[in-house]
């Protein structure tokens, strides 16, 4: 293999101030106190929205299915606790839009009462195909952000024959350390629920990918892999966006997914150690997925950490129990800093995709004051994708959006890194995903319009044979008719 | 119930640069040099430094406010006083207060703000100024005044230095003379050759920067070292300085290898006239160059190459400026064909093929 002896490259990204440690040093805190009402949207994942199965008024225990996964891409929803079932209807969804989506209420009864679970013995008797099915009956979804429902890449992996299987414990966005933690703690777990994977993949070969700015989850997860040799844990370069999946597929493998293709099409899968760890509760303990670990942090943040919580959690309530400080806070956002999403208030739930909740002073956001652009050309230099921001924005400005396509558009990713280092305080991003949106419109646009033409000649055309029809038809008649009239004026000429 | 409703997308948080921070840096890395070539060519050299970078600012604030909007924002920014810094540098020592006035004026205004301001213009604002004075005013542009530092007996006095500025030298023969380039210039047309032209000349001296020459471009030592500095605080990429010099150098070399009468060696090349400016100021400007490695690489050799000719083949001296002019032309050529290769597609655009294994 060649590209064992050349260095791998890593292209453009940037090293974001990191605001770490105020969370990365203290253990996953596992007391939240259980909310009394639980926001359970039935849409937590890449997909169609889950269907629920359940009544209002009914009673569910924890862990019960409440909406089951509908169509080849989408994910169950279960009851993170026992309770009973308030409402199903809209509310609104932890998006900047916060607009509303389907979502289950449950109203808690304090109790946490399980469901009856059978355990399984040895795992590794299970056939590839049932752990895939045990998987997706667990509602497991990609926990790095993606939220891909994971049964779904385990098929394609062994569909496509898979030969190795990356582990990404990156997490290179700033300020999040919900995977680090997991990684120093239950390390054993992760490491397990990889093996998992990789029997449910028929694949043997697994690396670990960890940013070299942990070195404590480093240890402890080459400690757990140990005892197995085919799986190893390997650190690499800090450098926002170590994490996006393609970037760390050329860095581990060397090879370069083509535009268009899944990774496993090039023979490589990826997971985040967050789902290795859910693979690992849902096969080996019958766990679906319930809570998750997410980063409270931030400026505002009186008590930053790594907490447990279950879906449905509201913000506020994770707010009040993190003393964050509402009069500083300027800006929330799901996710990390560099491509999280800013939310309008504080009265949504938490679901699989939340990986951290930051409450940002002033201070740290970046500055708005927008300048004009003096081609600095940073942007193009810190792209991972090798983009040129700056033309695709001078475009998008001037309304010249299929320039930007062809510019490269559609392969920009939208890591931020352009809108991180523009000196001129550009918001790049917004532009790209405004004219994204706007593209797409558009062709939906044409497409209707070029429907409705079409439906349009078809009814001309249609009208038009029914006349030229009904004109012969009347020829035809006319034809008839002097004919019966000649023939009766012979007849009566023989008469 | 708080509500935070302006929505953004990413990044949310964003690193410390600035425009401002920019030009600030840039100008501390040209201060050394500035500083010194004030020093060499003493009172009449800030005058006139003073006159171009205060009427660069002037401009830019009339143009700002003939356009509507608030000229403070705009001047904070740094930009305009540093186009009349950078002018200001390539004009002789000794030139009358009118040329850095009307430098200032070409620079931003023909240079700058009919193209729509900063980040828009399609030629380094100050070298279209500094070559539109030297077509337009031959003689001024090219009196290049002798060495006479400060506080020296010989060196003109503060009242000395207003005459001069603000109405013209009396005895040109004795306070100027020729730079090293111009010099060999005319010899050469005398026919006389490289070895006796170049008896009195020397290298260390030219590289210090104690020769005549424009006011802030004869010292390649303090030049270097603003622009490694500059290159190392990030704020400049080494490839257009790189190659800019490595062209003129290996060429240089190349021909004065094959003919030491006719060819000037490569160190003298490097030492003289506006190559060092050029190279880490003027040719890495944003908005005039390209913007990919690759592309700033092409930038810098066509600059190189040619400076090269000129100098060596053209009828001026020096052909810094309209190097860099011609090549500022050729960047959105070089834009529009060195694009860095998106990931996961070829050259072309293309998307990769599956490897086969």
């Amino acid at each position: 293999m060649l590209s064992f002896f050349s260095k791998p490259s890593i292209r453009g990204g940037v090293y974001a101030e990191e605001h770490k440690a105020a969370t990365a040093a203290q253990a996953i805190v596992n007391s939240f106190p259980l909310p009394k009402k639980l926001y359970i949207p039935l849409q937590q994942h890449v997909g169609k929205p889950a269907e629920p199965v359940i009544k209002v008024g009914e009673k569910v225990l924890k862990g019960q299915l409440l909406a089951y996964s509908q169509g080849m891409i989408s994910a169950p929803v279960h009851a993170p606790s026992s309770g009973i079932i308030l409402d199903v209807n809209d509310y609104p969804a932890p998006h900047p839009s916060a607009l509303p989506i389907r979502t289950i209420v449950l109203e808690t009864d304090g109790k946490d009462e399980w469901m009856a679970i059978q355990a399984i013995d040895d795992p590794f008797q299970l056939t590839p195909e049932d752990i895939s099915l045990r998987v997706g009956a667990a509602g497991i979804v990609g926990l790095g952000g993606a939220t891909f429902p994971t049964a779904v890449k385990l098929n394609m992996g062994r569909e496509n024959h898979i030969d190795t299987l990356i582990i990404n414990g990156a997490e290179c966005e700033p300020y999040l350390s919900c995977d680090d933690r997991l990684m120093q703690e239950r390390a054993g777990q992760i490491i397990d629920g990889v093996r998992l994977m990789l029997h449910g993949m028929e694949t043997e070969n697994a690396v670990v990918a960890i940013e070299d700015n942990k070195p404590q989850a480093y240890l402890a997860m080459q400690a757990a892999a140990k005892p197995y040799p085919l799986i190893k844990v390997m650190q690499i370069p800090t450098r926002y966006p170590m994490g996006w999946d393609r970037q760390l597929i050329r860095y581990v493998t060397g090879k370069e997914v083509p535009v268009g293709c899944r990774s496993s099409e090039i023979g490589v899968t990826i997971h985040n150690v967050g789902t290795a760890h859910a693979v690992h509760n849902a096969i080996r303990h019958g766990q679906p997925l319930l809570s998750r670990v997410i980063t409270v942090a931030g400026g505002a943040v009186k008590r930053p950490v790594n907490v447990e919580v279950p879906f449905g959690t509201l913000i506020s309530e994770l707010f009040d129990f993190c003393e964050v400080n509402s009069e500083a806070t300027a800006r929330i956002i799901m996710g990390g800093p560099m491509m999280g999403d800013s939310l309008p208030n504080t009265s949504l739930p938490t679901v699989k995709a939340t990986s951290g909740i930051l409450a940002l002073t002033q201070s740290e956001l970046k500055n708005t004051d927008e300048q004009p652009c003096i081609r600095c050309a940073s942007c193009v230099s810190v792209c991972p994708a090798g983009l040129r921001p700056l033309d695709m924005a001078n475009n998008i400005r001037i309304n010249q959006l299929d320039t930007a396509v062809d510019l490269g558009l559609k392969d920009c990713i939208s890591c931020g890194c352009c809108s991180y280092i523009c000196p001129s305080n550009i918001p790049l991003v917004q532009y790209f995903k405004y004219a994204s949106g706007e593209v797409m419109a558009r062709q939906q646009a044409q497409h209707k319009s070029e429907q409705t033409k079409r439906l349009m000649d078809a009814r001309n055309a249609r009208m038009e044979r029914i006349a030229q029809q009904q004109r012969e038809d009347e020829l035809a008649r006319i034809a008839a008719k002097a004919e019966r009239e000649r023939l009766k004026a012979e007849q009566s000429a023989l008469v | 119930m708080i509500s935070y409703m302006k929505p953004s997308s990413g990044a949310h948080v964003g690193a410390k640069a600035s425009v401002s921070h920019i030009m600030w840096q840039v100008m501390l890395a040209i201060t050394p040099a500035t500083a010194f070539g004030l020093l060499c060519f003493g009172w009449p050299a800030l005058n006139l430094f003073i006159i171009t970078v205060l009427s660069a600012v002037f401009f830019e604030v009339l143009c700002i406010r003939l356009r509507g909007k608030i000229a403070k924002p705009v001047i904070m920014d740094g930009s305009a006083a540093l186009t009349g810094w950078l002018l200001a540098m390539t004009l002789p020592p000794w030139a009358p207060w009118w040329l850095g006035v009307a430098g200032s004026g070409l620079a931003i205004i023909l240079g700058k703000q009919v193209y729509g301001g900063l980040g828009q213009n399609l030629f380094n604002p100050a070298m279209l100024a500094r070559v539109a004075l030297l077509i337009s005013f031959p003689i001024e542009m090219t009196t290049w005044a002798n060495v006479s530092p400060l506080f020296f007996s010989h060196s003109p006095g503060l009242a000395e230095s207003w005459r001069i500025t603000f109405s013209g030298l009396d005895n040109l023969d004795a306070s100027t003379g020729a730079t090293t380039l111009g010099f060999i210039k005319t010899e050469f047309s005398q026919n006389r050759l490289l070895p006796d032209i170049l008896k009195d000349y020397s290298g260390f001296l030219d590289f210090m920067g104690g020769t005549r020459g424009s006011l802030g471009e004869t010292s390649t030592l303090l030049l270097g070292l603003g622009g490694v500095w500059l290159i190392r605080q990030n704020i400049i990429q080494w490839q257009i300085p790189v190659s800019l010099l490595l062209t003129v150098a290996l060429l240089a070399a190349a021909f004065h290898v094959m003919d030491t009468r006719h060819y000037v060696s490569p160190l003298l090349h490097l030492n003289s006239g506006a190559l060092m400016c050029v190279a880490f100021f003027i040719a890495t400007d944003y908005v005039t160059s390209p913007n990919t490695p690759a592309g700033q690489l092409v930038f810098g050799a066509g600059c190189g190459l040619l400076i090269f000719v000129i100098r060596t083949w053209g009828a001026y001296p020096e052909g810094a400026g309209f190097a860099v002019l011609l090549m500022n032309a050729a960047t959105p050529l070089i834009d529009h064909y060195i694009r860095p290769r998106i990931y996961g597609r070829d050259r072309k655009g293309k998307p990769l093929e599956i490897p086969k294994s």
